[in-house]
């Protein structure tokens, strides 16, 4: 979707400013709000392309004026809320009103958040056929506006570039956000130039890569 | 903001579907055990090391995971090795894609609009505002961090450190540095 998540050229938010010996975490909060995500997340419910889509469908004054957390805290409620684990009236209550409903995965103790930090979870999967696409190909990305999901930023629609890696098959999250399966498909480092995605003033050494999954190119001419 | 996720912790644990203990996990891991330490082991070994560089170049999750890192995103890891012509920038235009195994979480500026907005428009400006210069015969290329990949900058090794141990080497590699928006200490600096 077109939303405020979507910040790659946008202009006005001033300068990058590193907070000097940064702390991990601005408060507890933080570290509570990091840590219940984790841990919801762990129920087996909904997928990591399920909550970022969470996270982006804020409305965009709300979603940039908030902090990394609180778009997280916000991002959960509404997971929470969608797969009827807690309440709106609940939360307006501040305590539980009926009982939690069956979960896909058990509750995450802590040796299993332990193991599960250090296994990860790759979104790697095995390809359903064979790559369309073998690096140095000339490629264009498709001028794509879904209301759903996706991972092809805006500025990097409707542009030509080459295929520079070919990275495996992956967990395709414009489907698997949606709750409508994996989809997984081919994944490709593509590499545009600076004028490419910004015309003749742009910086002459620059070149961005962006990875794109195969539903989002076609061959260029 | 921090009302709301008590109120959900309390919730959610009375309802019997988290665990407290395992949120604490979650946090004692990240501010303890695993940070932008990891990732500085990984470049000064691959300093002194060409064949583990090799690895690290061919299949960066493996050659990572030899050190002992690994696990949640930084499953499918990358590895970019900057040079005098190339100087590389990690960005995620879209949330805060970053390789935690080898940085740890990231901080909040990576996270912010101010970042994710000009890395990839304006890499330089965005290299100024860290005090860093590349010279205009470099090129920059970002890497904007959409998939599942994830990675880690390779910083180019400081001169004046020949014979210099692992050890000494990764105290001059910042985090910073690993994401490109630094270079890796001058060897003078060196505790």
């Amino acid at each position: 979707m077109n939303g405020a998540q979507d910040l790659g050229g946008m202009m006005g938010f001033g300068p990058v400013v590193a907070e000097p010996d940064e702390p991990m975490f601005h408060g507890d909060w933080e570290k509570r709000a990091l840590g219940v995500t984790l841990a919801c997340g762990g129920l087996g419910l909904w997928s990591i392309d399920e909550s970022r889509h969470a996270r982006e469908s804020l409305p965009p004054p709300v979603y940039l004026t908030l902090s990394y957390y609180a778009i997280w805290t916000r991002g959960l409620t509404t997971l929470l809320e969608r797969h009827g684990l807690v309440g709106a009236d609940e939360l307006a209550a501040g305590q539980s009103l009926r009982p939690a409903p069956s979960t896909p995965r058990p509750v995450v103790t802590a040796p299993a958040m332990a193991a599960a930090l250090a296994r990860g979870g790759t979104c790697r999967r095995e390809p359903a056929g064979p790559a369309r696409f073998a690096p140095g190909d000339r490629v264009r990305t498709l001028n794509l506006h879904p209301t759903g999901h996706t991972r092809l930023p805006r500025y990097a629609r409707g542009r030509t570039g080459f295929i520079e890696a070919v990275h495996g098959a992956f967990v395709f999250p414009d489907s698997n956000a949606h709750g409508v399966g994996e989809d997984p498909h081919w994944c490709y480092g593509v590499v545009f130039t600076g004028t490419e995605l910004w015309g003749a003033g742009a910086d002459p050494t620059l070149s961005v890569c962006v990875d794109c999954w195969e539903p989002y190119l076609e061959l260029a001419a | 903001m921090s009302l709301r996720i008590r109120a959900l912790e309390s919730i959610l644990t009375e309802k019997g579907l988290i665990d407290p203990a395992a949120l604490d996990v979650v946090v004692e891991t990240y501010e303890t055990r695993i940070g932008p330490r990891n990732g500085a082991r990984v470049v000064a070994k691959a300093w002194t090391d060409p064949a583990y560089r090799a690895r690290l170049a061919a299949d960066a999750t493996a050659a990572i995971a030899e050190l002992g890192y690994g696990g949640r995103q930084g499953e499918d890891m990358r590895v970019v090795e900057n040079t005098p012509e190339q100087h590389n920038l990690v960005v995620c235009t879209l949330c805060s894609c970053y390789p935690w195994p080898v940085l740890g979480l990231p901080p909040v500026w990576y996270k912010s609009a101010p970042y994710r907005s000009r890395a990839v428009i304006d890499p330089r400006g965005v290299l100024a505002d860290f005090g860093v210069s590349v010279p205009e015969t470099t090129r920059i290329r970002v890497w904007d961090s959409t998939a599942e990949l994830r990675y880690l900058v390779l910083p180019m090794r400081p001169e004046g450190t020949e014979g210099w141990s692992e050890e000494q080497l990764a105290a001059l590699v910042t985090r910073d540095s690993m994401i490109g928006t630094g270079l890796a200490l001058p060897a003078g600096t060196a505790a």
